[in-house]
């Protein structure tokens, strides 16, 4: 038997006739009875274009066209659908590309070749494939929304199929489908309500996007580290499963690359990559190399556990704003099955914008920089769909968001970025000076924090950051009263901040071996270069202590660079010792002295004062970022 | 089908509004005024009011003037006779000759699929160090030059063009001053390259509105091109005249402005155009090159600033050079790979170095003893900004990384640099008697340069 899990809603259809144009916004008069975010088609020679109804005045309502409006005119119709804008949930959206709305856009080439036809809209999931099915229940077993009913296996994983979430109450089962093939629309089980009503299922049912599902038991508090094998982020700013981090810089400060490298080496069961209102090139490598890389977890392809929404910037705007809601329900899909996924969105700056514009085209009263008044408690709300959960049945799955932010003129003082780091666990901030220097990643060291546990103590963490910090303040003291007017005791506090700088926070994203460093490797080679910063060094003057930390650098980078257990990777830890020994001091010498005494005494933590108080008031410290930015692109 | 009203209700800045039924969002009209005629757009329809842009602008139109609608949008004409013909901003000729009116072609066009994009991989070789050596120009690159009035940047331009070997160029001018118009067509004529090439020029002079339209002529023009399998480099200049207009227009429909006056979707009308920078596999290419200029050197204002969160990478020309520092070309990792083996690092190294070099510079400037340190990171700048930076200098990529290795040999010891010891063991020059020669052919390549006083 087929079934159309759309079909329950239909009802007589409903028109409406446009009336005003502006833009990809059309204000419609209807008859009747019409909902709020409901979906209608504006009816155009050919083809038809999805809306969204954003506002209703009287017998006029406000739609927002996911499509140009081109070539529509006063008069023409508006087909309503009573139904709000959803995705399809079901086996098949891993390894997928999907717009904004959920067009899977290897299929729309079959209709629109080199270019996106407009008003095409295809099923997000395949028809014709044929999922090998085993139930989970039997008959008269009772159920209720999310439980499991049978699963089929999908590239990497068991896929679940669950009750949809949108029943409420419980149910009976009353005929469970046999194990075999199916495909998705054809009726798998049978259930039965408290009014003896029936209810039949297939694999696949919708979910409005805007509605966060929270079918679980509980919510955690996200302790669980998670490792993205990049150095400066799991030692020194980690992130958590069911966490949520921003990264917000100025453009071309890495964020997208940031991002690619995440996708490709987090430790997580699903990533999905929303790439939301940035070039349409950056998403062309990850859908063309993805396929080509194996994933040393699963040793399949890396594509098979990833999921792409692509709303590129050109692409329609409304669409845009859909897109981040998109990719996040299909997130907390996954988490339902107790998996842990990353959604990874870039940019959340072009989803606010999204907004902005509609919100003026509204005629709404706007805020700062003409940003909706609201904004702040939909980003609030977008993060708070993150989370570590344990489900009915004791499993634990989480969502974890990690958005970009790209302020106007760099400037992280502007709404979005504050809005943001509001409601983050994490802040890596990309500073234009890092960039320019061609430090990568550009996360800021003396700017971001991460309030959440990794996998190096905090306090070891916290000694190195503030000898970072200390070598920092050094280094501009220096430029006032030259290297002459230091002490050798701060200059090698200085070389040291340097140096760790250069071989632990940097990392090669283009090296095979540099690109992703394992938690076991990170804390290995941390604890190599305590070692070294605790060893008391016996150097006479500051022509020697360069040269020694010269030295040690460039053999650092290649022992950074070469893979762990093979034969150049002992023979540069070796080397390494050797030198550290060759210069070894006693213990009275300058060198130790000093460093314990920056890391031991000093209780002024202006690095992490600084950090909490940024996050408490949201405002003031990070603006001295736009002065150094000035001066950079001189 | 053509529609005509005879009455205009209200004339507001550059927009006029009539009343008309039944046209379609995004038509395009005539209005036929004492002053001739002007094409118009339908930008907003409320009701039975009709809100239109028109392109010469609203003076000397009359409440009585004719708007005849003409049931059908922006459209332009396509085919090989287009090369070496001067278009204005509406797409009528400019050069004297006969207009082309059949084969028109919609100056609106879809967006790529973005599957169906693929990753670049061909450099396009410009003879300028700054640009091939550290930051290379890539096919189906979008890359913008940011500078400020008065910088040689339509020489830039047009050298870029002239030496990067593509089939077709597009030049999209707006508010040119009229001897900048002047410049560069004649150096594209006297170089034989106007034959391959099309003009849409906005000068200063023309009314603001039609500056509009250049982007997107030039575009679905040079769209079409590629298709064909030609590869085509589209020049825009200047993209700040663009945004102006935009603004203007945004002003008078009395749209939130979001950031100086600029208004909200100022991004994703930039984002829209160039994004149309494409490689249609197994056909042809788009590549845009534009110019924005930056009022006052500020990178942080709206038009610079949106600019760089769409564009792969920018340009930064300043004093006549173009500075590492804030310049950048976000594609040069899928060429600078397969160049040469030492492309990379040295390209890396030596952009820190010269960031350390500045610092000195500072320390110096306040008057700070040099440690032997700094005088090499000193010798080594000014090496750099003769050798390397300087915009007179031409060379092919190759000529280019060798040189560098020789300034780096000229100022630094082996150990110094931070390159991988293999690098410096394969491409370090040979002592005392390279470093001559190198000198050697650093002399040769300056007396060329004086020779060809013309090349910028
Ligand atoms: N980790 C890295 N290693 C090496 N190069 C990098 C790294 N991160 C960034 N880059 C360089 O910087 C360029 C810009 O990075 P990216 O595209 O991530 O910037 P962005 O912050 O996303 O900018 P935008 O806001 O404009 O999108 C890259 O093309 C690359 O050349
Ligand atoms: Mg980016």
């Amino acid at each position: 038997m087929k079934l159309d899990s759309n079909s329950e809603n239909h009802k007589k259809k409903r028109w409406g006739m446009i009336v005003g144009i502006d833009k990809n916004m059309i204000t419609v008069q209807f008859k009747g009875t019409l909902k709020q975010n409901e979906v209608g088609y504006a009816v155009l020679k050919g083809c038809r274009l999805k809306s969204e109804v954003i506002r209703i005045m009287g017998d006029k309502a406000d739609l927002q066209v996911f499509e140009e409006t081109r070539g529509l005119k006063r008069g023409d119709l508006v087909e309503f659908t009573d139904e709000l804008l959803s995705v399809e949930l079901g086996p098949g959206l891993l390894g997928r590309v999907f717009d904004g709305l959920q067009n899977p856009l290897n299929e729309l080439v079959e209709k629109g070749g080199f270019f996106l036809p407009r008003g095409t809209y295809l099923t997000a999931l395949p028809d014709d494939v044929r999922w090998i099915f085993t139930p989970r229940v039997r008959p008269g077993d009772s159920v209720e929304a999310a439980d499991i009913i049978g699963t089929v296996p999908e590239s990497i994983f068991i896929h679940k199929i669950m009750v949809p979430f949108y029943l409420s109450g419980r149910y009976q089962v009353i005929d469970i489908a046999e194990p075999g093939t199916y495909r998705k629309n054809e009726q798998i089980a049978l259930l039965k309500d408290g009014r003896g009503g029936r209810i039949p299922l297939s694999m696949s049912f919708q979910w409005p996007i805007k509605i966060p599902v929270s079918l679980y038991r509980e919510r955690l508090d996200p302790v669980e580290p998670l490792i993205t094998r990049i150095r400066i982020i799991d030692t020194f700013f980690p992130v958590a499963k069911g966490g949520t981090y921003c990264i917000p810089g100025p453009f071309g400060a890495g964020k997208t690359v940031l991002q690619q490298i995440t996708s490709r080496n987090a430790e997580v069961n699903v990533v999905i990559i929303a790439a939301c209102g940035e070039r349409a090139g950056e998403v062309v490598e990850t859908i063309r190399e993805f396929p080509r890389v194996t994933d040393p977890v699963t040793g399949k392809s890396l594509m098979e556990r990833t999921i792409i929404i692509c709303n590129t910037s050109s692409m329609p705007l409304a669409a845009r704003e859909s897109s981040v809601y998109t990719a996040v329900t299909l997130g907390e899909y996954y988490r339902q099955m107790g998996l842990h996924v990353l959604l990874l969105a870039d940019s959340t700056s072009r989803w606010a914008q999204a907004m902005r514009e509609r919100s003026g085209r509204l005629e709404e009263i706007p805020g700062e920089e003409a940003f909706p008044a609201y904004l702040e408690s939909i980003v609030a709300n977008l993060y708070e769909r993150a989370g570590l959960v344990s489900l009915k049945d004791g499993t634990m799955g989480s969502v974890t968001i990690c958005g970009t932010v790209s302020p106007a003129g760099g400037n992280f003082e502007e709404p979005v970025t504050q809005a943001t780091l509001k409601v983050v666990g994490a802040f890596h901030g990309l500073s234009r000076e890092r960039s320019d220097a061609r430090r990568y990643p550009a996360i800021d060291p003396l700017e971001s924090w991460s309030n959440y546990r990794g996998i190096i103590d905090i306090d070891t963490r916290n000694r190195i950051l503030k000898l970072i910090s200390r070598a920092n303040e050094i280094d501009q003291m220096m430029k006032v009263v030259g290297e002459e007017g230091i002490s050798l005791d701060d200059y090698l506090l200085y070389l040291q901040g340097n140096f760790i700088d250069s071989v632990y926070l940097q990392q090669n994203a283009f090296d095979r071996v540099d690109s992703a460093t394992s938690s076991e490797r990170q804390i290995k080679v941390f604890s190599l270069l305590m070692d070294i910063l605790d060893t008391p060094l016996s150097v006479k003057n500051k022509e020697e202590a360069r040269t020694y930390f010269g030295k040690l650098r460039q053999i650092f980078l290649d022992y950074n660079s070469s893979s762990e257990g093979s034969v150049e990777f002992h023979e540069n830890e070796r080397r390494i010792k050797d030198i550290v020994v060759e210069h070894q001091g006693d213990t009275s010498q300058v060198g130790k002295t000093s460093l314990r005494s920056v890391l031991v005494e000093s209780d002024l933590d202006s690095h992490f004062r600084r950090s909490t108080s940024m996050k408490a008031t949201g405002n003031g410290s990070l603006t001295i970022q736009k002065e150094e930015d000035e001066k950079d692109i001189r | 089908m053509r529609r005509i009203s005879d009455k205009i209700i209200q004339i507001s800045g550059n927009v006029i509004m009539v009343l008309a039924p039944g046209v379609k969002y995004g038509e395009l009209a005539l209005v036929s005024s004492e002053r001739g005629d002007s094409f118009a757009e339908i930008i907003r329809i409320e009701e039975e009011r009709v809100y239109l842009q028109v392109f010469s602008g609203s003076i000397g139109i009359s409440t009585g003037d004719k708007v005849t609608f003409l049931g059908h949008e922006m459209r332009v004409h396509f085919s090989k006779n287009l090369l070496g013909r001067v278009f204005d901003g509406t797409g009528r000729p400019r050069d004297g000759r006969p207009s082309l009116n059949e084969n028109l072609i919609q100056v609106s066009g879809s967006t790529v699929n973005p599957v169906k994009r693929i990753i670049p991989s061909r450099m396009i070789h410009t003879g300028i160090p700054m640009i091939d050596m550290f930051n290379s120009l890539v096919e189906s690159q979008k890359i913008s030059i940011f500078t400020t009035p008065g910088e040689p940047y339509n020489e830039l331009l047009v050298r870029v063009a002239l030496q990067a070997k593509v089939d077709i160029t597009i030049l999209g001018g707006m508010g040119l001053r009229y001897d900048d118009y002047l410049f560069l067509k004649n150096t594209l004529e006297r170089d034989g390259a106007l034959s391959r090439s099309v003009l849409f020029i906005h000068t200063a002079a023309d009314p603001v509105v039609e500056c509009l339209m250049v982007p997107d002529l030039s575009l679905a023009v040079a769209e079409r091109f590629a298709l064909n399998g030609e590869r085509v480099l589209v020049l825009l200049t200047d993209m700040k005249n663009f945004c102006d207009a935009l603004k203007e227009i945004a002003i008078i429909m009395e749209h939130v402005p979001s950031n100086r006056g600029y208004p909200g979707d100022l991004y994703s009308q930039l984002a829209s155009r160039y994004e149309k920078a494409v490689d249609f596999e197994d056909f042809g290419s788009v590549t845009i090159l534009s110019v924005t200029t930056m009022p006052g050197d500020d990178i942080t204002h709206p038009v610079p600033d949106n600019t760089g969160y769409i564009t792969e990478g920018q340009y930064y020309l300043t004093n006549k050079r173009i500075e590492p520092f804030g310049s950048l070309s976000r594609l040069k990792q899928f060429v600078n790979e397969n160049t040469r083996e030492d492309h990379r690092s040295l390209m890396d190294t030596m952009v820190q170095l010269y960031a350390f070099y500045q610092d000195t510079k500072e320390k110096k400037a306040m008057g700070f003893r040099m440690s032997s340190w700094d005088n090499k990171l000193l010798k080594y700048g000014n090496l750099f900004e003769r050798d390397l930076m300087d915009l007179s200098v031409n060379m092919p990529l190759k000529d280019a990384l060798d040189r560098g290795w020789g300034i780096l040999a000229e100022c630094f010891e082996r150990e110094e640099t931070g390159l991988r010891t293999e690098l410096v063991n394969k491409f370090w020059p040979k002592e005392m008697i390279l470093c001559h020669g190198e000198d050697q052919t650093y002399q040769d390549s300056t007396e060329k340069r004086k020779r060809q006083p013309e090349a910028l």
